[in-house]
């Protein structure tokens, strides 16, 4: 789900950033409203933990490789603005160090990642958690949630690749970005986030909420219900 | 402080046994993510290297390209191994530490 620089064209890498520079400034304000002096701790563990686990990449037997975000886990622990800010910053660090996700596609990235993926997930587990209230109901909520959210996020990666060859296509036919079209993009990136790395995230999600909730675990944040974020 | 020390351990456990995400896919033949590939793998299957991906791919050489040392891809698992965990174990200290910093600034703001 990282997109590699020269996947994109120029309008769809600066339409990313430029979508991402107000959200950024919006996340800001609402980590600055809302996260008390003594929680600052929670946000270093979360980029920290997103840039940990999508260092564990999953097989699909004999084809390709992918991995869990994390994307809503962080959103359950420390609501989607923080989970953004933090997914950024890991996301601009595996850019700039490791070479995982091109420096022009950070933009494109962390809307599937730090945006897309945390704030569908968080709506996902807000809206079912009233319905299951009990804590096995609650890791279940998360679970659907973190599955939801990385599968909503290879979608609009995929649309991201499959849009290129409508953008940028030579006379003679080729490609000058990403060479697929949507219709084998999408198929292909959802199909495997829905049967196989969404249900890793899945299972990591629930498992862990439910382990936080009933360790108590001081990730999770208890903020006062007026500044919920 | 106290009550994040099982968090940072988990995190610590997690770079321990970071490998597994280079040894398992490997184990079971599994390529590139999807969108991920080289140029060379990009030829292979389509017959050419579009220009535009040619010309932006290697706008930026990352130090440590793929959570190993540059040139390393060929080394023997044990090394890209140690490399992959002092990555993990980078990149929760740089992650953390950038976090803490922008946080900590933001909260003081707030003044």
């Amino acid at each position: 789900m990282h997109i590699p620089d020269g996947y994109l064209g120029p309008p769809t890498y600066l339409v990313s950033y430029a979508t991402c520079i107000p959200l950024w400034g919006l996340a800001a304000r609402r980590v600055k409203a809302a996260l008390p002096a003594q929680r600052v701790p929670l946000l270093a563990i979360s980029a920290a933990f997103a840039f940990v686990v999508m260092m564990f990449n999953v097989p699909l037997p004999g084809a390709t490789t992918g991995h869990a975000v994390g994307g809503v886990l962080i959103a359950i622990a420390v609501g989607p603005w923080g989970a953004a800010l933090s997914i950024s910053i890991a996301v601009v660090i595996q850019a700039l160090l490791f070479g995982d996700g091109g420096i022009t596609a950070i933009g494109a990235n962390c809307l599937n990642m730090a945006f897309i993926m945390p704030f569908t997930g968080y709506a996902v587990y807000r809206s079912l958690s009233p319905f299951l209230p009990s804590r096995k109901g609650d890791a279940v909520a998360a679970a659907i949630a973190g599955w939801v959210g990385l599968t909503v996020a290879a979608f609009t990666t995929a649309l991201m690749f499959g849009i290129q060859p409508l953008l940028h296509t030579s006379s003679d036919g080729r490609a000058l970005y990403a060479p697929y079209p949507l219709l084998v993009t999408v198929p292909a990136m959802v199909l495997e986030h829905l049967l196989l790395f969404g249900v890793v995230e899945a299972l990591l999600t629930g498992l862990v909420v439910y382990h936080l909730r009933a360790s108590r675990s001081a990730w999770v944040i208890q903020l006062p219900t007026k500044v919920s974020p | 402080m106290k009550e994040y020390r099982p968090l940072w351990v988990a995190l610590l456990a997690m770079a321990l046994v970071s490998p597994l995400g280079l040894y398992v896919p490997e184990l079971m033949r599994a390529g590139s993510a999807w969108g991920e590939w080289g140029l060379e793998e990009v030829k292979h299957m389509v017959g050419y290297v579009p220009p535009g991906m040619q010309r932006l791919s290697d706008l930026w050489k990352a130090p440590i390209p793929d959570y190993g040392l540059p040139g390393q891809a060929e080394s023997p698992l044990l090394y890209r191994s140690l490399s992959y965990i002092l990555s993990a174990l980078l990149g929760i200290g740089l992650c953390g530490g950038t976090a803490l910093l922008v946080t900590r600034w933001l909260v003081k703001k707030k003044g």
